[in-house]
């Protein structure tokens, strides 16, 4: 299970690494959310994915799957969702106001 | 007395969210800031004491033991981090007062502010690897909103930049605490560094222990700099400030705990590294800073020498040169802060930050010109001033360690920062005065913060012997880690 696992994070990176090596900031956002994505399948994926009941004490199973990587995913998911946020709405503004939507556009020097 | 060890993180909280709240009262909101700035600093200050006569201090939040629930470990070494970082954050505080003007001040600067002190005392204190990460985050998400804070142009491209990088370097933290995890099987940094004695640092482990090179270089600008420079210049010159003074310190500070706690047994191959990139930083920093001509990009490449430089100390690894990067460190917090507001008073007399555009200054800004001068000295390492026991201590241990062409980068190094610094100066105070219509500024709050911190520099030289009982107190816990792990994993 964690082979297949593996593999779909393996191909979450690429495609996010690809995305955000891509022109468009609109791409770039999207390959951010892949590439999150994928580390959040790793944190869970590398702690062990044996089978054993939800990490609730009422189900009174014999084991539990670890419950520590799904606080810490918990935890980074919503952190990403803020910074995710603040990144369309500067994409946006970005847009917006300077008429940037690819990055070649905000090459240059600082002094123009 | 441990409670108030939460006490640096606590305060800046308090007051960020207080702040929200009194979002027209601008006086109100700077009197708040000022206050709790100064409280933070007479905390770190009281706590220092403490853990200088008693040793270690540790608080187990909700009082759950390591390795289950999440300790704060104030040693010395963070202790003094947070208290330099504490006194440097209340003088960029009282410069961008008298600076960021009210258009920013009403859209939560001060929040934000006091959220990216939070974030940096906390990676300071933080006993615990994810905790260590959420505190970066923190620190990074206040300092996105500070670096885009007023939406210039500049401003939306550079952050735009930074976020991405950040975003990246941030995800590959992630995985990196995935993999520890799943090989160490702890979170608490006490417990991984016995576990990974335990196991012997092999295959799997060294792979990790680069990915956390990786990850946290690229916050510190350690050999991945190519985001910084552009970046750091593109927000106003107290944001600056704050950034170049604080924000890498927090990833220097992440490396040498890393390297000097977790990834102790295989020494050779991390370090080996770690030299080599602290050498590649040296030198691309200083021939940025030589190349050159205006003034955030000198800066910003002076701020990436001095990265290169003490992570040269933590390099060579023995306790000369572990006492001297703490001691760099100190210096390089309050100097840096000083370096920058003192380049935003020059930016902002000229009334341009491109060098050819001035000349001149030292007839009416006579004060600025000296100081800007002495802390040229003082950064390069001029003995009484404060850069210099830092180096001494690091140059020599790096000799005793054999790393002789380590040193004589680091030396050049050294003289690069003068020449830049001192391009500046002459540029900038010496020559004929420039014909432009000039804006007349009055400088006499920001200079008196500036001379405030000038005497601290001063006083951190010439106090170098008394500051020494703490510095190697800090260093002793650094050269040897079973001191921390003996202080957090007690009973």
């Amino acid at each position: 299970m964690e082979i297949l696992i593996a593999l779909a994070i393996g191909v979450l990176f690429t495609v996010g690494v690809y995305l955000v090596l891509s022109k468009g900031l609109l791409r770039i956002l999207l390959g951010t959310t892949l590439i999150t994505h994928g580390v959040h399948l790793l944190l869970l994926t590398m702690s062990g994915l044996k089978t054993g009941a939800s990490p609730l004490l009422g189900e009174k199973a014999d084991s539990y799957v670890d419950p520590l990587p799904q606080a810490l995913i918990l935890t980074s998911i919503v952190i990403s969702f803020g910074v995710s946020a603040f990144f369309i709405v500067l994409a946006y503004r970005a847009y917006r106001s300077a008429g940037m939507d690819d990055v070649e556009g905000t090459r240059g020097e600082s002094h123009e | 007395m441990s409670n108030l060890l939460v006490l640096p993180i606590l305060i800046p909280l308090c007051t960020a969210v207080l702040l929200i709240f009194l979002r027209g009262k601008l006086r109100l909101q700077r009197g708040i800031s000022v206050v709790s700035s100064v409280l933070t600093v007479l905390i770190s200050i009281l706590l220092i004491a403490h853990v200088h006569k008693e040793g270690f201090l540790t608080l187990q939040m909700g009082g759950w033991a390591p390795p289950y629930g999440i300790v704060f470990a104030g040693d010395m070494f963070a202790l003094l981090l947070v208290t330099a970082a504490s006194i440097a954050s209340l003088a960029i505080l009282l410069y961008s007062i008298s600076t960021i003007g009210e258009k920013r001040e009403h859209y939560y600067y001060y929040t934000f502010y006091h959220f990216l002190l939070v974030g940096v005392f906390g990676s300071f204190l933080t006993g615990d690897i994810f905790n260590l990460f959420v505190f970066f985050e923190v620190m990074l998400i206040s300092s996105y909103a500070l670096l885009s804070l007023g939406g210039t142009r500049l401003q939306l491209k550079e952050t735009s930049k930074y976020l991405l990088i950040n975003i990246v370097s941030s995800t590959l933290f992630v995985a990196a605490v995935a993999y520890l995890y799943a090989a160490a099987g702890t979170l608490n940094m006490a417990h991984l560094s016995q576990r990974i004695s335990e196991a012997g640092q092999g295959g799997v482990l060294n792979v990790i222990a680069v990915l956390f090179l990786i990850v946290f270089s690229l916050k510190a600008g350690l050999f991945l700099f190519f985001w910084l420079p552009g970046s750091y210049s593109a927000p106003p010159a107290a944001v600056r400030a704050l950034f170049g003074a604080l924000l890498t310190k927090v990833g220097l500070y992440a490396i040498i705990r890393t390297f000097t706690l977790l990834f102790v047994d295989n020494a050779g191959l991390t370090h080996s590294l770690i030299l080599w990139m602290a050498a590649a930083t040296m030198i691309l920093g200083s021939l940025g800073a030589v190349a050159y001509k205006d003034i955030p990009r000198i800066l910003n490449y002076n701020v990436i020498i001095s990265v290169g430089f003490v992570v040269l100390g933590l390099a060579a690894g023995t306790r000369d040169s572990l006492d001297g990067t703490v001691f760099y460190l100190l210096h390089d917090i309050l100097a840096k802060a000083l370096l920058f507001i003192l380049g935003g008073l020059i930016i902002s007399a000229a009334g341009t930050d491109r060098l050819s555009g001035m000349g001149g200054m030292i007839r009416r800004y006579p004060l600025l010109g000296w100081m800007f001068f002495i802390l040229a000295l003082a950064l390069m390492g001029i003995p009484p001033l404060s850069g210099f026991a830092g180096k001494l201590l690091i140059i020599r241990g790096a000799l005793d360690a054999k790393l002789l062409t380590l040193s004589l980068i680091g030396l050049g190094s050294s003289f690069m920062v003068l020449y830049s610094l001192i391009k500046v100066f002459r540029q900038a105070f010496w020559g004929n005065e420039v014909e432009a219509e000039r804006p007349r500024v009055s400088m006499k709050g920001p200079l008196a913060v500036a001379a405030g911190l000038l005497v601290l520099v001063a006083a951190m030289g010439i106090g170098a012997e008394a500051l020494f009982a703490y510095v190697s107190q800090a260093g002793s816990v650094l050269a040897s880690p079973e001191l921390y792990i003996q202080a957090i994993m007690k009973e």
